[in-house]
Parts: C-alpha cells; structure tokens; sequence
C-alpha cells in the first residue's frame, strides 16, 4: 500500500513515535540508571542523576548478599525444562490438531449432562473424602478419587471438536492466576491428597513447593496453551502433501514427526521456544508464591530488594539488570526469529 | 504385477457423497487416465488406491489382495502429486532415498539405486542441491524419481503437470509416456485436461459428480461415447449440441457433431450460417458460426480459410458421424 505522506505528517509521525517509544523505555532507562547510583541518590528527589557520582556499589552489595548463580541457574533450569518438556507435549497436540482435525464434537450430549456428569462425580468424590475426614486411608482410594474428576473432564475434552479444543486451552489463560493460586499451594504444599506416609513411600518427605519437580511441570502448563497456538498455526502452514508423501514413502508416525514435519517446521518451533523461554524467564507470580530458596528464580532474587522494611531502589534496580540482561541479549540477537514467530499466520 | 480393482468403492464426507459407487479393473501396464471437471471426485478416488482417503464402503484389490485397510507404503504404491511435495529440508538425493531408508535398506543397498533414478531422469548434477534451488520441472522429475526408486507395482500421478507451463508439459507428458514404456509399470494418472488424457492412456475414466461415466480407449470415447457429458468432454474444440427441430429430424432430443465433422461446401449446403469469428491455428482454422435455427457452433476448416467475419456459409455434417442423444442425455444407437 502506497500511502503518500507530507513532510509535515512525517515529521509529526517521528515525534510521536519517539515520545511513546521514550515513554515505553523511561521505566527500564531509570532502572538502569538508577543501578548505577548509591542508595541515598537513587531515592532523593528531586532526582539529578546527572551530577550524582557513578558506582558500581550495588552490584557487588547484591551479589555478596543474595547468589546470583544460584538464582540464574534455577531460572536456567525451570526456563529451559518447561520449555523442552512443553515441546513434547505440543509438537504431538499440534500435529494432531493442525492435520487431522476434528470438525464436529463426537457426540452429542448436550452441555448440561456433562456439566451434571462432571460435577457430579466430582461432588461425588468431594463427599466421600469429607467423610474420610479429607484423608483418603488408602493410596489406592485417593487415586480413584483423584481419577473421578480428572476422567469426565478429559472425556469431555477428548470428545470436542479441534477448534472448541484450542478455544478452551485458550481460555485458561483467561482466569486471573490468584483464582488457582490457594489450591495449587495446597496440592503443592501437601502433594494434594495423597500425602501421607504409605509406609513404603513417605510422600511427606516430597513437597513439590520450592522444588523444580513442582516449578518446571507448573510453568511448562502455564505456557502449554501458547505454544500449542503458536505451533498449530505454524504447522497449519505447511502443506500437508509432504507428509502424504512421507506416509507413501513408508513414514511411521514417529518418522513422519521427526525426520519430516520436525525439520521443516525448525523456524516455527525455534522462536515458539524463544518466546516460551522469554515467558518462562519472567513469570513471577507463581514463582513468588510457590518457592523461597531451593528453586526460586531471578524473579524471586528481585522481589528480595523490595521488602517491608522500605525499598531499596538502587539494589533492586541492579538486581533487575541482573536477572534481564541475559534475556535480552537472546531477545536482541533473535529479534527477527520473535517477530516472524509472533506474526506467522497473520500474513499468508 | 500391478492390478488394481475397485469393488463398489465409495466415498461420503458426512452428508455429501463424493464417489456414490465405483468399479473399475486396471490391468497389469496399463496406463489409466482419470479425467472430468474439477470437482468430480478424480483425486478423491485416486486417493482413495493411494490409501491417503479412507473408504466408506466398497473394496479396493492391489495385484488381488484386499488393501481397502492397508497402509498407504504396503500397497506398493507411489504416487507423484500436483505440488511435487517434496521434502523441503533435505537435499535431493536425500528426497530419493527417503523411501528406500524407510523400508529399511543400508546406504550400500541405497547409493546405486538413487545412482540410477537420477540417471534415468537426468537429475545426476543435481543431487546434492535442495528442491528450493530447483526449477519446477527438474522438482518434477525429483518427485518422479522418488517413485521410481521404489520399484513400485504401480504408480499413481495426481495431476502432475499442471503446475509447469505449457511448453515443459509436452516435454514431460512426452516423458511419462517414455517412461510408462520403459518400466512397463500400471500408471494411474488424474488429469482435467483431456488432450493429457487422450494423448497418454490405454484407457480412459471420465468421471463426473462421482460416477464413473465410461470407461474405454482414447478413440472409442471419441467415436462412440455413451453420454452426452463424455462425447462434450472429449474432443477439442468441444462438440457442437444441436437441439430443437433439427435435433427431431433424427429422431433425437439432441444431437452431436464435431467441429471437425462439418464440410463446408460451395452451393447448397444441409445448413446456411454467417461466420462470427475466426481463429487461425496456421495448420487449422476454427470458425465460430451462427447458423439460425441451428444455433451457434464451431467448424474445423483445413488448413487457412480465407472466409472472414460476416461471410456466408454453407455446411454439410458427416451423416454417419451425427451422435444423437436421448432425454437422460444418453446415446441413441
């Protein structure tokens, strides 16, 4: 599209796109500054950071206080297992979804028995533990129970048309996380119900809250319904006579997923992983609530600098240069990867 | 071997019925042509022998054993499609191979293989280059030489052609056919274009809504097609169709004459009509005619007509190649 400008709107364009791009960085250009600064110029106003000395102070006040390592390799750790781990779950998801859709659910029970079937039986499950005094006696039990929502639920799930499926894993990212955040602790905190000493296992001594068992399967979910989206509109673009000719040729499914579908698709899946990876380093939330030591990551090692005793703004601005830098470096150097990855679908 | 029967093969998507029933017996070498408008379920069937489609009814035998089920690779089966679909990652020798590694064979049992299908195809320099650096009939040839290194019972082309402009279509129309008499294989070879169909088979399917309309050589559908559908289909220029009270001369609802059955004569001819248009073809000349009561039709003048638009003309059909069709649109003999 030919869309003939005046210098007059060019020079308009120009400034207002300079003052929302200022305005956008002013946040992250304060912190960096202010990282820079001893604590007392960092908090006095009016600020002047221009005639204020520079140091590198509060670098070395964090780095003595809390181990930046050990909190960079444990977002390493969860960053990069969720993401991996969301691949194998996604790639599958993705395929399926993309080449052989389902278009109409597989059957027709209408929406209120399976609200009554899942519901029930979920009930029905809640009330046999309550008068178990919440405490199933027997392993085997607590699974049954466990089995009791989670079967209707996947029945339902499984029966949906592809595009009710994809709107439904959408949509729970539409939930405010707080909603989940008291039962995830709980199944977190207790290894839900089925904690207990068996005897032959002591499930008490395996909480998941603070571990990687716990942090990389949550944040993998978390992601889970983004990079599915991301994956099933990239494969959506390739055509699917490859993968006929693939099965002509004698593929199995295994074959067909990584020696044909896999390699074509690298672009796809390199910047769904990049965005995932970007994702999975900034999640907060649950990593605030749900870890303290052992498995918390940098957001965690931020949030140190911001306790109730007051801010410290100098330090927090230069532990949030810490825990971003890395992150964009890799953004910076595979910008083109993110936008093509973010934008694939939208052009044909 | 290479005999493919279709037993009451049919095909629905839910509600809409694609193929309502079809049975057809493709001997051993035969080169088969499928052929009718896009829509008529030609790929679908050839899909369905492939077994890239499932059946929803009917049975399909390969060399007499039943494969209605059977995995598309252990049908013995290649198949060449409209879109080369090649794989875009590996290189060419690797796209060849691909098959030959998937059943199983060592690279030892592989190199000569792939060696000779290139040979065979003129591939051999391109061998290591990606399909991407290929022009579109070299990536042509790459997916034929794809199915020929499997040492197929039968090969399958899914309008190979129309992706490639028209003078490399000879060529490769040219070379099929060569191809077909070197390997002496079963060739099943979907088409709309049915000077494709008429220049290449043994015999010809012409397909429409589904139903397999006739079955036969090039020269039979042309001399004596069953239905109306099939004798305006086959042919270039399209028959002319006649109706009305010259239609009710011969006893017919409607009646058929080729462009090339037409004489024009000097004096009284059977029909009077004004030239509309010519086209010269240099070895023929079509002249689109508009003869009254007759109607609009075309007729084939040898050579260059000198005749130009607003000329009178005289014409006489050749009697014995008037095609008369009843009501349902079906031949009277």
């Amino acid at each position: 599209m030919a869309l003939k400008q005046t210098t007059g709107q060019k020079i308009t364009i120009t400034i207002v796109a300079w003052v929302i791009g200022l305005l956008l960085f002013f946040p992250i250009l304060w912190t960096a500054i202010a990282a820079f600064k001893t604590e007392s110029d960092a908090y006095t106003l009016p600020q002047n950071f221009l005639t204020t000395p520079w140091t590198l102070e509060n670098f070395g006040i964090v780095q003595e206080r809390s181990d930046y390592v050990l909190y960079i390799r444990n977002t390493v750790i969860i960053a990069g297992l969720s993401t991996l781990l969301g691949l194998v779950f996604a790639v599958p998801a993705a395929w399926s979804m993309a080449f052989a859709p389902q278009s109409k659910p597989t059957n027709n029970w209408s929406g209120y028995k399976w609200l009554a079937i899942i519901f029930g039986s979920a009930g029905l499950a809640a009330l046999v533990l309550y008068f178990m005094g919440w405490h199933p006696t027997n392993f085997l039990v607590g699974i049954i129970l466990l089995l009791m929502f989670v079967v209707p639920v996947s029945a339902w799930v499984w029966t949906r048309a592809t595009k009710d499926t994809l709107l439904w894993m959408l949509s729970t990212k539409m939930m405010p996380p707080a909603g989940a955040l008291i039962s995830i602790y709980l199944l977190f905190n207790r290894n839900g119900l089925i904690y207990k000493d068996w005897g032959w296992i002591d499930l008490s001594d395996y909480n998941l809250v603070d571990s990687f068992w716990g942090m990389v399967p949550l944040v993998m979910l978390l992601n889970l319904p983004i990079i599915i989206w991301m994956l099933y509109t990239y494969f959506k673009e390739l055509p699917v006579e490859i993968l006929e000719a693939a099965r002509m040729d004698g593929a199995s499914l295994w074959n067909e997923l990584t020696q044909v579908l896999t390699p074509m698709a690298m672009p796809g899946i390199a910047s769904t992983c990049l965005l995932n990876l970007i994702l999975a380093w900034n999640e907060a939330f649950w990593s605030l609530n749900l870890t303290n030591k052992f498995a918390a990551p940098l957001s965690f090692f931020i949030s140190e600098y911001s306790s109730p005793e007051g801010q410290f703004w100098a330090k927090l601005s230069a532990a949030s240069i810490m825990a971003i830098v890395p992150i964009l470096i890799v953004g910076w150097f595979s910008q083109k990867q993110l936008v093509r990855g973010l934008t694939f679908g939208a052009v044909k | 071997m290479g005999t493919i029967q279709l037993k009451k093969v049919r095909k629905a998507f839910g509600e809409s019925i694609i193929i309502p029933g079809a049975d057809l017996d493709i001997k051993h070498g035969e080169f088969i042509v499928f052929v009718g408008p896009s829509g008529c379920g030609k790929s679908t069937l050839l899909r369905m022998i492939a077994g890239l489609e499932d059946l929803t009814s009917g049975e399909i035998l390969i060399d007499g054993k039943d494969c209605s089920d059977a995995a598309p690779a252990s049908r013995g089966l290649s198949m060449v499609f409209q879109s080369y679909a090649l794989y875009p990652h590996m290189s060419v020798r690797n796209n060849i191979a691909f098959g030959l590694k998937m059943a199983g064979e060592t690279p030892e049992q592989i190199a000569p293989k792939v060696a000779k299908a290139a040979e065979t195809l003129n591939l051999t320099e391109y061998l290591d280059r990606k399909p991407g650096q290929l022009s579109g009939g070299q990536r042509q040839r790459v997916a034929i030489g794809r199915a020929i290194v499997r040492n197929p019972s039968g090969f399958l082309f899914d309008e190979p052609l129309s992706n490639l402009d028209a003078a490399l279509r000879v060529n490769m129309r040219i070379f099929i056919m060569q191809l077909h008499k070197d390997l002496g294989a079963t060739m099943v070879y979907v088409t709309h274009d049915q000077v494709e169909a008429m220049t290449m088979a043994d015999r010809i399917v012409v397909l429409n809504r589904g139903n397999i309309e006739q079955v036969g050589s090039p020269l039979e559908l042309y001399n004596k097609p069953n239905s109306k559908f099939v004798a305006g289909f086959i042919g270039s220029p399209k028959m002319n169709f006649i109706e009305g009270s010259i239609a009710a001369k011969h006893k017919a609802k409607t009646i058929g004459v080729r462009p090339e059955h037409i004489d024009i004569v000097s004096g009284k001819g059977e029909w009077q009509g004004k030239i509309l248009l010519t086209e010269h073809l240099g070895s023929d000349s079509f002249l689109h005619i508009d003869a009254g009561d007759a109607g609009r039709f075309v007729v084939r003048a040898p050579g260059e007509f000198a005749g130009k638009p607003g000329d009178s003309i005289s014409l006489k059909p050749d009697a014995a190649r008037i095609h008369k069709f009843d009501a349902q649109d079906l031949s009277i003999r």
